[in-house]
């Protein structure tokens, strides 16, 4: 019978299957940061466990790092920080500390290196290293337990997951992004659809995304619920990594190459649920509740809980309202923000950067806005510098930061003030996510910088 | 790991769902580097509430959170795991949990055990009905007893032996060293190495 991708990545990965027991995978690359390792390594430490393979681990120190000039002032942020630096000279691991070259966020410094290829497993003590599954990857975050096992065994025992296929037919008209896929996707199989399943992309809209764009997607796996989300690579896949830094050369190239055009799902393969959206429906959407499945068209109204039929989703719709600050019937397009934060692991990659410059380029954000541009990496920063889209941004009144997770989750000082609404290309709307009482609308790139020159959320279509 | 049995403490009945892991422990409280420590963080933004369940006479001492579905959603911090356990819960019962908190939540030793939403419906009514009574939650017969309700819930099998028998998962993965060895002796050489030896 047929195997999917995800299946396939796994049967290469088994180093001990029985009947009864979790299979042991093998684990090619562990990416590691500041807040979920430190009590890893004291567990190696009073084990007396080595690192076994530093030469597949690195780490990189991005939840806590400050995005403007400067040390780091909060004490217990530069306690982690230094403990992540102290553990990683200890065991021999590699790490791009802040300053560095080659830091940045996690899930986009893998990638740019060339360190995240198809076929691979990769894990990270963080969710969305669901990211990395963009190049065929099966890539998943963990809890700190696992990463002290994956540090010591370099494998972990998993258990057989489902798959899900996620068609997105059709192609997606001008303005509307990968950002917008996700959110469409998470709105309809809800926070809780996915779990269980590694969800596999596929399709002509998923075919026609740019590698960038895919981890756009992979990335907000999990706030479906699925640990795990992937596409099989391409000819786009192997553009994107040849010449990186990591990347295989001379034979090696010819080698990888030929394994990796083996990882498509077999034609006589079947998917445990399979799940279609329309491309060509999709509009700029965005979410109006505290969770990601909590989310609508740009053209539609806040959703009144009393016509949600389910009694749970209804009680929470009416709860994440009064969170909100926001009225049943309202149109989304009326509600204005304080803020708009451009970033994150899931739109803080160089062409996230472009389109929302080319939106903002010879205009001026809204007095009553802040816009806050935090690019993904050292090396993205680097590159929208030469491109000049620093000063795109300043120009219209935006502030232009150094790399890091930043507002997306709130531990460095960019945060929201309580009652504080922001329009936010990140992944998360939860309570209190980008700062206690702040109230977060995840969108797009182009909609995060459309909003921040009206003032309302809005679409770039909008402007004209 | 400390083994677990069988569990009698005081029910939480907390009527949420999508109890994401941010409104568990807030990222402010991940900045420490022990595992210790994180009862204050425990659902920091709902505790300044006063009407909030934590903060209501006897359920303040629970030890068994009984929840709504999708428990445990978002980020895969373990601090949400440690935050409970520092806290006093030794259970979690709900109808569905996040993929990566119960993994996290089996190699700390906290249960979460998956019970039917019905049977949840009324494990509520009877917690709000006698605030402070005790629930037994048996992992030897996967069943909870609530007062006269007896409710079966689901645990998976292997880690319904890991946590009978309170095994350490990195040991149980030392015992098969030499398949690991072995697999890495076969790994293509166009695999990336982080250091280029």
């Amino acid at each position: 019978m047929g195997r999917t991708v995800a299946e396939k990545i796994w049967a290469d990965h088994v180093v001990r299957s029985v009947e009864g027991e979790p299979d042991i995978l093998y684990i090619d690359l562990h990416l590691i940061h500041e807040v979920t390792s430190p009590q890893a390594f004291d567990g190696l430490r009073l084990a007396g466990r080595p690192v076994r393979r530093p030469d597949l681990t690195l780490a990189t120190e991005d939840h806590n790092v400050p995005t403007t000039p400067g040390p780091i002032t909060d004490p217990v942020s530069l306690t982690q920080v230094e403990t992540l630096r102290t553990n990683c000279a200890e065991f021999g691991v590699t790490i791009y500390p802040m300053g560095d070259a080659e830091q940045g966020i996690v899930h986009v410094v893998g990638p740019q290196l060339g360190l995240t290829q198809p076929g691979m497993t990769i894990v990270c003590g963080d969710s969305h290293t669901s990211t990395h599954g963009a190049f065929g990857a099966l890539a998943f975050g963990i809890g700190t337990s696992e990463v002290e096992h994956v540090l010591a065994t370099q494998t972990l025992p998993l258990k057989p997951f489902k798959t899900m296929a996620i068609n997105v037919e059709g192609h997606l008209a001008e303005g509307v992004t990968a950002k917008d896929i996700i959110l469409a996707v998470i709105a309809k199989i809800g926070t809780g659809g996915g779990q269980g399943y590694v969800l596999e992309y596929r399709g002509a809209a998923i075919e026609e995304l740019s590698m960038e764009a895919r981890m756009t997607v992979c990335n907000m796996s999990i706030e479906a619920g699925a640990r795990a989300g992937l596409i099989a690579p391409d000819q786009i896949t192997f553009d994107y990594l040849q010449g990186r830094d990591h990347a295989p050369t001379g034979a090696d190239w010819d080698a990888a190459v030929a394994y990796w055009s083996t990882l498509r799902t077999d034609d006589d393969a079947t998917f445990d649920e399979v799940v279609e959206i329309d491309a060509n429906s999709l509009t700029p959407f965005v979410t109006w509740g505290t969770n990601p499945g909590q989310g609508a068209p740009l053209n539609a109204s806040v959703p009144d809980p009393a016509l949600i039929p389910d009694e749970n989703e209804a009680r929470a719709a009416e709860a994440a309202l009064a969170y909100m600050g926001l009225t049943a019937g309202t149109p989304l397009r009326e509600i204005a923000v304080d803020t708009v934060f451009v970033g994150s692991c899931t739109n803080g990659r160089i062409e996230d950067l472009r389109a929302a410059a080319a939106i903002v380029k010879g205009r001026k954000v809204a007095d009553s806005v802040r816009m806050l541009v935090v690019p993904g990496s050292a090396r993205v920063r680097l590159q929208a510098e030469s491109e000049g889209l620093d000063e795109v941004f300043r120009a219209a009144g935006a502030e232009w930061r150094l790399p890091g997770c930043s507002m997306c989750l709130g531990m460095n000082p960019d945060q929201l003030a309580p009652g504080e609404r922001s329009a936010s290309t990140s992944n998360r709307n939860f309570e209190g996510r980008q700062g206690k009482g702040g109230r977060t609308h995840l969108v797009s790139p182009l909609v995060a910088a459309a909003t921040a020159i009206r003032g309302t959320l809005s679409s770039p279509a909008d402007l004209d | 790991m400390q083994a677990f049995t069988s569990h009698t403490g005081i029910g939480v009945p907390l009527r949420r769902s999508n109890v994401d892991t941010d409104q568990i422990i807030p990222a402010e409280y991940l900045k420490r580097v022990t595992r210790t420590g994180f009862e204050d963080g425990l659902f920091a933004a709902w505790r300044k509430d006063e009407s909030f369940i934590l903060n209501q006479g006897p359920y303040a001492e629970g030890s068994v959170l009984v929840a709504g579905p999708d428990f445990g959603t978002g980020s895969s911090r373990e601090h949400a795991v440690w935050a409970l356990m520092n806290y006093g819960f030794r259970v979690v019962i709900s109808s569905r949990f996040a993929d990566i908190f119960r993994g996290n939540s089996g190699k700390q030793g906290l249960l979460t055990a998956v019970a039917s939403q019905d049977d949840i419906e009324l494990i509520w009514k009877y917690l709000e009905n006698s605030p402070g009574a005790e629930i037994t939650v048996d992992l030897g017969s996967r069943t909870i007893t609530a007062g006269e309700i007896v409710a079966p819930f689901e645990v998976d099998e292997y880690t319904r032996w890991r946590l009978l028998e309170g095994l350490d998962d990195i040991g149980l993965t030392m015992r098969h060293e030499a398949n690991i060895t072995e697999y890495e002796q076969n790994r293509p050489t166009f695999k990336p190495l982080v250091i280029n030896a």
